[in-house]
């Protein structure tokens, strides 16, 4: 029963990290852009919901209202800017920029709002309750919730790629950039909408995990930006469900290692992580080979 | 080679080809004078300067072999943390079993050459961007894997052992004189390397993998080498700055901070130029210095310069120097003396624009289409 208790726990913290990942992976499909600030990012999302919760006093669910439009607008214009000017210099230059990035938002966030640990809604019954299946297993609420979310965004990201306007431009200027400009697509602009909606997941990640647990300045790098890796890499490169698997396995494999000794957890997920980069580093849903 | 062969007779007596613009004896009896006065500083000064100098030694030696792996074999390694830390544990376990953690430094650093071979495994398959998220990832696993050892100190590390006998004033000398070594043999390996056949293995590989590949360089063995030279080097530094703080903390050797000061230091110094790491090793000093009471500023406006040459100036600082004034201390390419190009770089080629100054073990052919 305890192990059934894992696997549920597992698959529900597996949502979290493929909202964590799906913005990771956006990126990289449509402008191969692997970006290093990506956890950071998340992290400032969190603090922009604190600090919009602190001052507007919306209940915490609502205040992805107000946090994704700002991430998605600062999104496009890190795209339009930064992102845009070193992609046009190069993949060397891309990765450079974005570490430069990551760096310099941590520093950012430790200098001016310190290594405090916080946290989002603390006291909300959403964020506390649970209910219960037999006597063993009880599930909070907020996972629940959290795996939900993750569904519908990447039911949401799979019908605007496949169904909208922007959405078909999306997948053509990630196909054939020229072929797509030819056809009279700006692809700066696409980018810059891509990156908006990435931004956007990403200022979800940042909200749901400040709800799951606490975050400081660190847990961009050391959580949300390997977990998101570790589950993209698992899951597949490049496959929008394919995060959501590698998300589960990762969860999984996390709450297995918990089981066996509490500090085993991030180093069990970790160790999944290598074994699948030894042996299918294609990834588990991805059918060929990505170089 | 293919000089001789492509020019007309009449101008192949007029071309030379030589190592460096300027005789190679005054740069070594100018690197040798430089050492001998580095090596006299602990005479001279206060060990508090010899103390910031050995963090110097640190990045510098640290940021060479960034350099190696990203300016050259073309890894962004965001990992190298891994091996600062291994470095520094190794140091540890040889020095708790008795071992002088001076005389355990060289062990280590070949320890973490062995260990590189197994991480080379595990995350070559993976390219650019994703390998450097797997190399932070492998180095976040080490630690975790290291922390579980109580007898290492588990997650708060321990005091390095075998120091408390020396005299203070000799204990930093000492770390300094092996500091100094350390980082002499890193750059001299950096130098000896890009010289010899491997070094024009990396360039070409640099330059185009592609075209290398197809030349008969066999890309990964070569890009296997630069990772394992560079575990060798990073876990040296860890080794030495464990020492020099007398002290092994795991959240501290693991940080991913390490590979952000290498790393910033040799893009703003000038990736892909043995003196890049030098010169940019010297900003981060001097900006560490100057704000060491803000410590998040110095790595925020490191970190912000770093973007900015990424940017705008792609060969660093060194590279802007180089265009101008066409110093190269440590000459590892080929200066062509043509007919009428009078010492001076042959005319640049059109079609060297598009690789943005990436050239230079390709100056000859450059010399060859203005000549």
């Amino acid at each position: 029963m305890v192990w059934v208790n894992d696997i549920i726990q597992g698959v529900l913290t597996g949502g979290l990290y493929a909202l964590f990942a799906c913005g990771l992976s956006l990126m990289f499909g449509v402008m191969k852009v692997v970006n290093l600030a990506h956890g950071d990012l998340a992290v400032v999302g969190a603090y922009i919901a604190l600090g919009v919760i602190t001052v507007t006093h919306v209940p915490v669910l609502w205040s992805f209202l107000i946090v994704v439009p700002i991430m998605a607008v600062l999104g496009y214009g890190l795209q339009r800017t930064l992102i845009q000017a070193a992609l046009n210099r190069g993949e060397l230059t891309t990765l450079l920029v974005t570490f430069g990035l990551s760096v310099v938002i941590e520093a950012a966030l430790l200098q001016f709002l310190s290594a405090d640990s916080h946290a989002l809604g603390v006291n909300s019954s959403i964020i506390t309750g649970s209910f219960s299946i037999g006597s063993q297993i009880q599930i909070a609420y907020l996972l629940v919730l959290i795996f939900a979310v993750a569904v519908l965004v990447l039911l949401g990201l799979q019908y605007f790629l496949s169904a909208s306007r922007y959405g078909r431009m999306i997948r053509a200027v990630a196909d054939d950039r020229e072929a797509a400009q030819l056809s009279g697509v700006d692809y700066r602009h696409v980018f810059g909408i891509a990156a908006a909606i990435a931004f956007g997941t990403v200022a979800l990640a940042g909200i749901a995990y400040g709800m799951y647990s606490q975050f400081s300045p660190t847990t961009g790098t050391d959580t949300i930006l390997l977990f998101a890796f570790a589950a993209v890499v698992i899951g597949g490169l490049g496959s929008l469900w394919g995060t959501l698997v590698g998300g589960i396995v990762l969860g999984v494999a996390q709450q297995i290692g918990a089981q066996i000794n509490i500090s085993y957890e991030v180093l069990a997920g970790y160790l999944v992580f290598l074994a699948v980069l030894v042996i299918r580093p294609q990834g588990l849903t991805s059918r060929k080979a990505q170089s | 080679m293919s000089v001789a062969t492509e020019t007309t007779p009449r101008s192949a007596d007029k071309i030379r080809v030589t190592r460096s613009r300027r005789n190679m004896a005054w740069t070594g009896a100018g690197a040798l004078v430089v050492v001998v006065v580095l090596a006299l500083f602990p005479y001279i000064v206060y060990s508090g300067t010899t103390g910031i100098m050995v963090q110097g030694f640190v990045i510098l030696t640290m940021a060479s072999m960034w350099n190696l792996l990203a300016g050259y074999a073309g890894l962004v390694s965001v990992g190298q943390q891994a091996f600062v830390g291994l470095g520094a544990y190794f140091v540890l376990i040889l020095a708790i079993h008795g071992t002088s953690p001076f005389a355990a430094l060289p062990v280590a650093a070949i320890g973490c050459g062995v260990a590189a071979l197994p991480m080379w495994w595990l995350v070559s398959r993976l390219r650019s961007g994703y390998f450097a998220i797997a190399t932070w990832v492998l180095a976040a696993t080490v630690m975790l894997i290291i922390e579980r050892f109580p007898a290492l100190g588990g997650g708060t590390g321990l005091p390095m052992p075998g120091l408390s006998g020396f005299d203070p004033t000799l204990l930093a000398a000492y770390t300094y004189w092996i500091g100094l070594a350390v980082t002499v043999l890193a750059l001299a390996t950096v130098w000896l390397v890009l010289r010899g056949r491997l070094g024009l293995a990396l360039t070409a590989v640099r330059d185009d993998e592609v075209a290398a590949r197809s030349s008969g360089v066999r890309v990964g063995w070569v890009r296997m080498l630069v990772f394992v030279v560079a575990g060798i080097g990073c876990g040296a530094a860890g080794a030495l700055n464990s020492i020099s703080l007398l002290n092994v903390n795991p959240d501290a050797v693991f940080s991913v901070s390490w590979t952000a000061k290498m790393a910033f230091a040799v893009v703003i110094g000038g990736l892909g130029t043995i003196e890049g790491p030098i010169l940019g090793t010297l900003l981060y000093m001097i900006l560490q210095q100057s704000l060491q009471s803000y410590p998040s500023w110095y790595l925020m406006i490191f970190g912000a310069v770093a973007m900015i040459v990424a940017l705008f100036a792609r060969r660093g600082l060194w590279g802007l120097v180089d265009d101008h004034l066409h110093i190269r201390l440590f000459p590892v390419g080929y200066w062509l003396w043509g007919p009428d190009s009078n010492g001076r770089r042959g005319a640049k080629g059109p079609g060297r624009r598009g690789t943005g100054g990436r050239g230079r073990g390709g100056r000859h052919s450059e010399g060859q289409r203005s000549g």
